[in-house]
């Protein structure tokens, strides 16, 4: 077995996928700590439903935006040399890659969703859920109605549950998903401080004077790019998997805020090493072979939690 | 110039007045109790003073180089702090988030500043423990630990007894009053009258009839007779503190009722004081 993961990761869409694999764990994993403690554990799996949603909208406006190339393609019209040159590359890159329309639409809905999670609890709760089904119907209905493949469970089911996608990226794909998530470590990092002090009391963060607005719009902004690059990993309707199991098994463990979010970092990244190289080995889907691991370690970890728990009291 | 100037406030939610024309002072080495029904108004003051919300109309100033930010608060608890994974240090440190401004760490001076709180606190045995292992007392301890890193100046305490059993119910007004000693100006909001008057220098009561005054004055006045059961209310033993405590939380238990059963539920989040 040790000889085929051996050769396997020879092989470079093996290594490209290890890479984002690991990098997207890490990120998720780290802000899942946030959103376990916000009590914000379904606006992942909402938001996760909402880029579906876009991803179907894009899906349709890609064939539309390659006819608008198309007729640019004519050459200028009206318009001066210049413009027409950065139209026509703004429009073929959008008609090629759904990506910035997906992450526009899920940031913009994560907005919505944590301002409004904020004033009445229920309220809150019901905005999700209608949100979050209102986009899955509306992009299945979408895809179903527009949809130029001929194996349309097959897309949706790859989009839902996470495709073989991720042995097949590109190695711009790789270097997109590697640089944002390194910008969301760093962010991360240098708002450690703060981003503990939103969770654990926003009415005593915003009285001393912390703004706390700002920060709560900068997490939503970073869960939303999080959610938009797991999608490519374990698919949309997983994703939460991702963001929930980590922290929650890190805090069976672990009694400090700095010590949760380390260990959920290293839980989910080491689940998704394992999850990946078991799915290449026994060539099961990819997604649900990481939450399968995801939910082996956290009954681990509950274990190890009872145990240490019966002990320390 | 006090510390804090409120003049003409108007305070409620989406237009809806719960306190109207509040005008009330606090200076350096003030201990003022805001008491009052439940409902009434309290907490919606509190959130005001701090900065949460916004009065629908007057004015709060700060004086004697006192800023907005610059206030330590102790907030009731909350449904996410129960079970929250974070160390007593980690909470601690945070107090010194307003100090910090945009910097992303915590310096070296903020660091002694926290250690030195929890010390004041006596808490500083705990600094490793879980947060949410600890008794409700010792919560609250360091919590105040907190708010102390937040400030030098003035505390703000939203009802910090409440949930304490009545051994550590004194031990945390001997706490409060030990701090009003050290030179800290106090705000407290309560629904314990009897202590109020006991430790307070100023009582502002809110309600039907608002009272502003020292807490001398306030004894003299027809409501809190009808709260304290004789003119010498710092004279009682414990025990009789908490019979009357009882009788209180039944009549507000009423109250609720009588409340509910007219439909007029309190205002928002901010009415419900337990």
């Amino acid at each position: 077995m040790f000889r085929t993961i051996e050769m396997y990761l020879k092989v470079p869409f093996v290594q490209y996928a290890l890479i984002v694999g690991v990098l997207i764990a890490l990120c998720s994993s780290l802000l899942g700590v946030t959103l376990v403690l916000k009590r914000f554990s379904f606006i992942g799996d909402g938001l996760s439903h909402v880029a579906f949603g876009a991803m179907a909208v894009a899906g349709v406006l890609q064939p539309l935006l390659k006819d608008v190339v198309k007729e640019l393609a004519k050459g200028p019209t009206i318009l001066n040399e210049g413009i027409h040159g950065a139209i026509t590359g703004v429009v073929t890159f959008l008609s090629a890659n759904s990506m910035p329309f997906v992450l526009l639409a899920t940031t913009l809905s994560a907005i919505l969703l944590l301002r409004g999670g904020k004033r009445t609890r229920i309220k809150g709760d019901a905005a999700i859920a209608m949100i979050s089904v209102g986009a899955l119907a509306l992009g299945y209905m979408l895809l179903s109605l527009f949809s130029a493949s001929t194996n349309l469970s097959g897309d949706v089911c790859s989009t839902l549950f996470g495709s073989t996608s991720i042995l097949t990226l590109t190695q711009a794909e790789v270097w997109l998903c590697v640089s944002l998530s390194a910008v969301v470590a760093v962010i991360f990092f240098l708002f450690y401080n703060k981003i503990f002090a939103v969770t654990f009391d926003e009415d005593f963060a915003r009285a001393s004077g912390t703004g706390v607005d700002a920060y709560n719009l900068l997490i939503a902004v970073v869960i939303a790019v999080i959610i938009v690059l797991a999608m490519n990993l374990v698919g949309s309707l997983l994703i939460s998997a991702l963001i929930i199991f980590p922290a929650m098994s890190a805090m069976r463990v672990f009694r400090s805020f700095r010590g949760v979010t380390v260990c959920s970092a290293v839980f989910s990244v080491t689940c998704a090493l394992l999850g990946i190289l078991v799915s290449i080995v026994f060539s099961t889907p990819v997604g649900s072979t990481i939450v399968a691991v995801d939910i082996v370690g956290f009954l681990i970890f509950s274990v190890i939690g009872r145990i240490r728990g019966g002990i320390a009291k | 110039m006090a510390q804090l100037t409120c003049s003409g406030l108007t305070l409620g939610y989406e237009g809806q007045a719960v306190l109207r024309e509040l005008s009330f002072t606090v200076h350096a080495g003030d201990y003022l109790c805001i008491v009052g029904e439940n409902g009434s108004g309290k907490s919606t003051l509190m959130k005001t003073v701090l900065g949460l919300m916004k009065p629908l109309s007057g004015q709060i100033e700060w004086g004697e180089g006192l800023h907005a930010n610059e206030i330590g608060y102790l907030p009731q608890q909350t449904v996410v702090q129960k079970d929250f994974p974070a160390t007593v240090r980690e909470i601690v440190l945070s107090g010194c988030q307003g100090r910090a401004g945009k910097r992303p760490f915590y310096s070296r001076e903020e660091k002694r500043l926290a250690r030195e709180n929890m010390e004041r606190m006596g808490v500083t045995q705990f600094a490793r423990r879980c947060y949410r292992n600890l008794s409700g007392g010792q919560q609250q301890r360091v919590l105040l630990a907190r708010a102390l890193c937040a400030t030098q100046k003035l505390l703000l305490l939203d009802e910090p007894v409440s949930g304490l059993d009545p051994m550590v119910t004194a031990e945390m007004y001997d706490l409060i009053a030990r701090l009003h000693q050290e030179g800290v100006t106090v705000i407290m909001i309560s629904h314990d009258i009897a202590a109020a008057v006991r430790y307070a220098t100023h009582i502002l009561h809110v309600g039907q009839h608002v009272f502003f005054g020292t807490a001398e004055a306030y004894r003299q006045t027809e409501m809190a007779r009808r709260f304290l059961p004789g003119p010498d209310a710092a004279g009682k033993t414990q025990e009789e503190e908490k019979k009357h405590r009882k009788k209180k939380d039944k009549k507000k238990g009423k109250k609720k009722e009588k409340k509910r059963a007219e439909g007029k539920g309190t205002a928002g989040k901010g009415g419900e004081d337990e």
